[in-house]
């Protein structure tokens, strides 16, 4: 009654292939960014804001990023952690200043430290960058041969953000605290500051990326993805394909790998973006549903949510449970989620949402 | 004669460890093998066997058991609960996703991982658990040729040598047995195995039970190196590039890729470490996989993958 496309007639091709063609989604969509912008910032508690939006928005980013490389061009990655932390540590560079002595060429290069926001997009060029390079195996191998090379990236940057200590500007411990978030000015602070700081990168990042896969880009993944050779011979260019998705995606896991650190943790070390990360996000890929943005999303707060929420319940039933035995019952649970999506519903959360909408528009009266 | 007797010995050392991630990429292959997956949970179900047997083994030992019995039925024990995970994976994961591609399949396993990681520990308890079935104390050889001889771990030894035999049953019981026959003709089509009738499902219970069985035994050296605990989960990942150097189809590639991840980052840490900050030992199998995977994708041993339309 309420979803149905009666009477929105589309007139040209470009109305057709809109980002959102039916009006009832458009209206959604606003709706919920006025609510996300205007009211939740004034009825949420500030444990709700930092402790669950804040984390589900940033991993959101990372999960579109990575769904880009993993559900629309199909080369699976297990590094995402690896770029995050490169996110983290270049935007913590450039915010105290780059100086980087070359003697071998007699030179030196040296920036002066910029402000947070061109430091976190230099932080995802750079992220974009290492992902390019990384990326170069995929032309040559694919599947679980390519995974080993990101998890090469994995293992590498670990070690990297360990031991080379000028990435840390040689603190003794190795811990790094980010400097004041300073937006031309406005110092963002507060809960409900951080909160909209990351729903504003967010939103255009979320839009971005909805726009490149309907574009001729995307299209030029998906196609990579269905089947590579095939692809190849109807002209499009795995090497300029597969390098732009390991770019973009790199770029916008480099920005959650930003803002996590900045926004979120404040003062980090190289073990927030260990394989444990690179693995969650994955799994928030795959929950959510290859392939999709609003899946992404969805993965995200299901994978955040449901250690919360097993922590919850337990204790508003009054139920003793140890923390441990917890921690081993998200482990399963996840587990056996994975499991069972891949069985039964392989396209994720994604999917399930698409198909309530095929009985939405059927409803009260289906055939 | 100093530099070379240390060289000798971080030579012997780094063979020995790599036989060691031999034995869980062995597991690896025996899967991928026979059915084509990528077992991610290799690692688990080391865990996962180290526990069912160390925890009734303890417990056994505490009741007043003699210790070769409490070795015995410890091992008898662990063997039954790999059984009984290979036959739930084989029925509840696998099964229903046969002839999916193989990244879904991956990425069920490493579901499994998941669940076997959780359930073992909820089970079976989380701390670190010490094991003592073979001797831990050092050899030293050659002390007349070498100042101070060369450190050989006894433990690596019995890891080798446990290696050894196990490569040599596997090789007879693929050679020479019905099921080991059956179980090469799975992997070379399955379709065709199932038209002269191998029942396809018995076939990938009994690798996957061969796989959980190489899995506890590597879980007895492992563990009696490390103690049975958490982090032998992430054998698996260092196993992943013994597996792309070796090559994913061979037997011998686990074991000689093996050898090389283990001699190469010993001898890197050693002579390469100082030199550009220590701790090389992390990342340098991976980086070695890398060059590999650009110069020859399937490994060395592995077979040429043709790709069709």
């Amino acid at each position: 009654m309420l979803y149905r496309e009666a009477g929105q007639f589309k007139s040209s091709y470009s109305a057709d292939m809109a980002m959102f063609p039916i009006r009832q989604d458009r209206i959604a969509l606003a709706l919920l960014l006025v609510v996300a912008f205007f009211i939740v910032p004034f009825v949420a508690s500030d444990y709700f804001l930092r402790a669950i939006l804040v984390p589900f928005l940033i991993l959101s980013l990372g999960a579109i990023g990575l769904n880009i490389l993993v559900g629309y061009c199909g080369q699976i990655s297990l590094g995402a952690g690896a770029f995050m932390a490169i996110g983290a540590y270049s935007t913590y560079k450039f915010t105290t200043g780059v100086h980087l002595p070359l003697d071998w060429f007699g030179t030196e290069i040296s920036i002066p430290p910029l402000a947070v926001l061109p430091s976190i997009l230099l932080g995802g060029f750079m992220a974009a960058i290492v992902g390019i390079l990384f990326g170069i195996p995929s032309l040559r191998i694919k599947g679980l041969y390519l995974a080993v090379a990101t998890l090469a990236a994995q293992f590498f940057f670990d070690w990297v953000f360990i031991r080379v200590k000028w990435f840390s500007n040689y603190t003794p411990s190795g811990s790094v605290a980010a400097p004041e978030l300073n937006f031309f000015g406005l110092v963002v602070h507060s809960s409900i500051e951080r909160y909209l700081l990351c729903l504003a990168f967010v939103t255009v990042f979320a839009f971005i990326a909805k726009n490149l896969v309907r574009g001729s880009l995307g299209r030029q993944w998906m196609a990579i993805r269905d089947m590579d050779i095939a692809a190849e011979l109807m002209g499009i260019r795995p090497f300029y394909a597969k390098l732009t998705a390991f770019a973009v995606s790199s770029f916008m896991i480099g920005i959650s790998g930003a803002l996590w650190a900045f926004v979120y943790l404040g003062a980090w070390e190289p073990l927030a973006f260990d394989i444990n990360r690179s693995f969650q996000l994955l799994f928030m890929v795959i929950i959510g549903g290859l392939g999709s943005i609003l899946g992404s999303f969805l993965g995200a707060a299901f994978i955040l949510i449901l250690p919360i929420f097993l922590d919850q319940v337990p204790h508003a039933l009054g139920i003793p449970i140890s923390v441990e035995t917890i921690s081993h019952l998200v482990f399963i649970i996840q587990g056996s989620l994975i499991c069972y999506l891949l069985i039964v519903e392989p396209h994720g959360f994604a999917r399930l949402w698409a198909i309530a909408k095929e009985k939405l528009r059927l409803w009260p009266y289906p055939y | 004669m100093v530099a070379f007797g240390q060289f000798a010995e971080v030579l012997i050392g780094g063979l020995l460890a790599g036989v060691l991630y031999s034995l869980v990429a062995l597991g690896f292959v025996l899967i991928f093998k026979a059915s084509g997956v990528f077992n991610f949970a290799q690692g688990a179900m080391v865990l996962l066997a180290g526990l069912a047997l160390v925890r009734p083994l303890d417990y056994m030992v505490a009741q007043g058991f003699p210790v070769w019995a409490a070795i015995v039925l410890g091992l008898a024990f662990a063997a039954v609960v790999m059984a009984a995970s290979a036959w739930l994976i084989e029925r509840f994961v696998l099964g229903p996703l046969v002839n999916q591609d193989g990244l879904t399949l991956f990425m069920s396993t490493i579901g499994a991982t998941f669940i076997i990681e959780g359930g073992a520990q909820m089970i079976f308890g989380s701390d670190v658990y010490p094991l003592r079935l073979f001797p831990t104390d050092a050899w030293f050889l050659f002390e007349n040729q070498f100042p101070g001889g060369i450190l050989v771990n006894k433990l690596d030894v019995w890891g080798g040598l446990i290696a050894g035999i196990l490569v040599a049953g596997l090789a007879v019981f693929f050679q020479k047995t019905k099921t080991g026959r059956a179980l090469r003709a799975v992997a070379d089509d399955h379709a065709a195995a199932q038209s002269v009738g191998i029942p396809i499902s018995w076939i990938w219970f009994v690798v996957w039970l061969v796989a959980g069985l190489v899995a506890l035994v590597a879980a007895t050296v492992w563990g009696t190196k490390l103690g049975v605990q958490f982090s032998i989960t992430f054998l698996a990942l260092k196993a992943l590039p013994v597996l792309i150097i070796g090559g994913f189809t061979s037997v011998p590639g686990a074991i000689v890729g093996g050898l090389i991840v283990g001699a190469g980052e010993k001898v890197a840490e050693v002579y390469l470490g100082p030199l550009i900050g220590g701790g090389i030992e992390y990342w340098f199998a991976y980086v070695l996989a890398l060059i590999v995977l650009l110069g020859r994708p399937q490994g060395l041993f592995g077979e040429r993958i043709i790709e069709r339309i």
